[in-house]
């Protein structure tokens, strides 16, 4: 099995692209990953592209073949569609592609346009990724459901709204240098927890943003690389997914994230890493409590512990363990469908020290990206290392 | 005023009818409990599965009041969302009959099934007891 790098990363600022199309969107992120890789678009065998509600903001599906046009690609094309971890199915499979040999040079990424819909129809388009018998008839929101979920880990570990709210701040820091982020501005604890309820105990402030834009990485086999003189000094050792039952009602615990807990293990055992060995991670904040289950998951911290941590500075830059340097979903946005492949371009940067915040993790050797799908029934977990 | 999703109801109606009159969830002869339609045990697969008559009184498992909807829901914000165990089965609906600051994990509750009067559709919904 051979090994695959990261040869090239590739992003649109995230935020409001009002007049622009998702294509334009993903055209540039591609075009982007493809000169940092240095790779002609001849040799690009595969293209895996994630995309969550285009049917719905865009009424356009059938979007793979349409990106790999606007992208300058010829070559087949596919769309993944696994909610918010939409990208992150699609970069597994083309990790997955070149480890068995089919292709030596993939680009996979995604695009979501949201910011073109009224917040009723943002809120009505993300319901979607519910279980629509069973939760989005009963008046389940997307906030809703984490905040069942952040209910249910208060009462049974503990933690409160100030608790969360340090992990609303904490990322806001992280974003401020970050010229792609859509918040670079800092928002206090204080701003946070003064914020409208949204669907308590989450407030506006424990939520992402709602974001237009594009990721894409260019992957290629170790030997391509060598063979093509390629720079690609960080490579993706371990990849894990895991599922869980559509909705929360119906799964094992309320109060943990099990698909993630499965995916993770997958992943760590596919890079013969443990836990102890993660120095930084990029993980699905899509609301605060959310970070709290990544890191739990990613067993990070134990059940229970991590609701604490940004508060205690230990996921903050100069923490033990920075968590979403990016800024994260949170402060640097969420473009549902390109956020698996954002979350690994971040720490691919991260890693390689091109990033704003790579002083932070100068001596990370392994980091991890958590990419969930709505409330964490799909997971995604990539292990990225310095393979020099 | 919609009438049901662009899917249609032929899930959903199984479902509310079962919850109607007395309710009903579906049993597996391992013992899994699910809820209808169904046609296998999500759990181990099999299909043999009997309608066992749902407890009368559930407890509230986690809730929150949802104050941003989407437009099936917008007229009725703030309203209570809640996720509500019955014996072997979890189901998840609206209360009704309580503020947002009377429910607590658990609180009692029966189910009930009425509309949601924006869309006309059906809606699980609990109360008091
Ligand atoms: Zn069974």
């Amino acid at each position: 099995m051979t090994g695959v790098r990261v040869a090239g990363v590739g992003l649109t600022e995230f935020g409001e692209h009002a007049g622009r199309t998702g294509r334009d969107l993903f055209a540039e992120a591609a075009n982007v990953a493809l000169r940092d890789a240095g790779v002609d678009r001849e040799r690009v065998e595969q293209l895996n592209y994630g995309n969550f509600m285009g049917a719905l903001a865009e009424r356009q599906s059938h979007q793979a073949p349409l990106m790999a046009e606007a992208a300058g690609l010829h070559c087949p094309a596919t769309r993944y569609e696994e909610a918010c971890a939409s990208a992150g199915v699609a970069v597994r499979e083309a990790v997955r592609a070149v480890r068995a040999g089919e292709v030596d040079v993939a680009v996979a990424g995604g695009m979501e346009r949201m910011t073109n819909l009224s917040t009723e129809r943002v809120t009505e388009s993300l319901a979607v990724a519910a279980d629509e018998l069973f939760e989005v008839r009963a008046g389940v929101t997307f906030p809703g459901a984490y905040a069942l979920m952040a209910r249910r880990y208060f009462d049974r570990f503990g933690g409160d709204q100030t608790d969360l709210a340090h992990v609303a701040s904490k990322n806001h820091t992280h974003a401020l240098d970050n010229e792609y982020a859509q918040y670079q501005r800092e928002v206090s604890v204080e701003e946070t927890l003064d914020a409208p309820t949204v669907a308590s105990p989450l407030g506006l402030f424990d939520a992402c943003p709602v974001t237009d834009g594009a990721s894409a990485l260019v992957l290629v086999s170790e030997a391509a690389a060598q063979r093509h003189d390629l720079t690609a000094p960080v490579a993706i050792t371990g990849t894990g997914q895991g599922s869980d039952r559509a909705a929360l009602q119906d799964r094992e615990t309320i109060a943990e994230t099990p698909a993630a807990r499965r995916a993770a293990t997958a992943a760590y055992d596919d890079a013969g890493i443990t836990a102890d060995d993660v120095a930084v991670a990029e993980v699905h904040d899509c609301f605060t409590i959310a970070e709290v289950f990544a890191l739990e998951s990613l067993g990070l911290y134990e059940p229970g512990e991590a609701v604490g941590a940004a508060r205690r500075g230990e996921t903050t830059r100069d923490g033990e363990l920075p968590v979403n340097l990016s800024g994260g979903l949170k402060a640097k946005g969420h473009p549902v469908g390109a956020t698996g492949g954002s979350q690994i371009a971040e720490l691919t940067r991260l890693l390689r020290g091109d990033h704003p915040n790579s002083e932070w993790v100068s001596d990370a050797e392994v980091g991890v990206t958590h990419n969930a799908g709505g409330t964490v029934a799909s997971a995604v977990v990539h292990v990225l290392e310095v393979a020099g | 005023m919609s009438d049901g999703a662009p899917g249609g109801d032929a899930g959903y109606d199984e479902w509310a009818d079962a919850l109607a009159e007395d309710g009903y969830y579906l049993s597996c002869p391992a013992g899994h409990g699910s809820l209808p339609p169904r046609r296998v045990c999500p759990e181990c697969g099999n299909d043999s599965l009997s309608e066992e008559p749902l407890p009368a009184a559930g407890e509230v498992v986690t809730f929150s009041a949802v104050h941003v909807a989407p437009p099936d829901f917008a007229e009725q914000t703030p309203y209570v969302t809640a996720v509500v165990e019955f014996g072997p089965v979890r189901l998840t609906g609206i209360v009704r009959g309580l503020d947002a600051d009377e429910v607590e994990i658990g609180t009692q509750v029966g189910v009930d099934v009425t509309r949601n009067e924006a869309t006309g559709n059906r809606l699980v919904v609990f109360r008091p007891r």
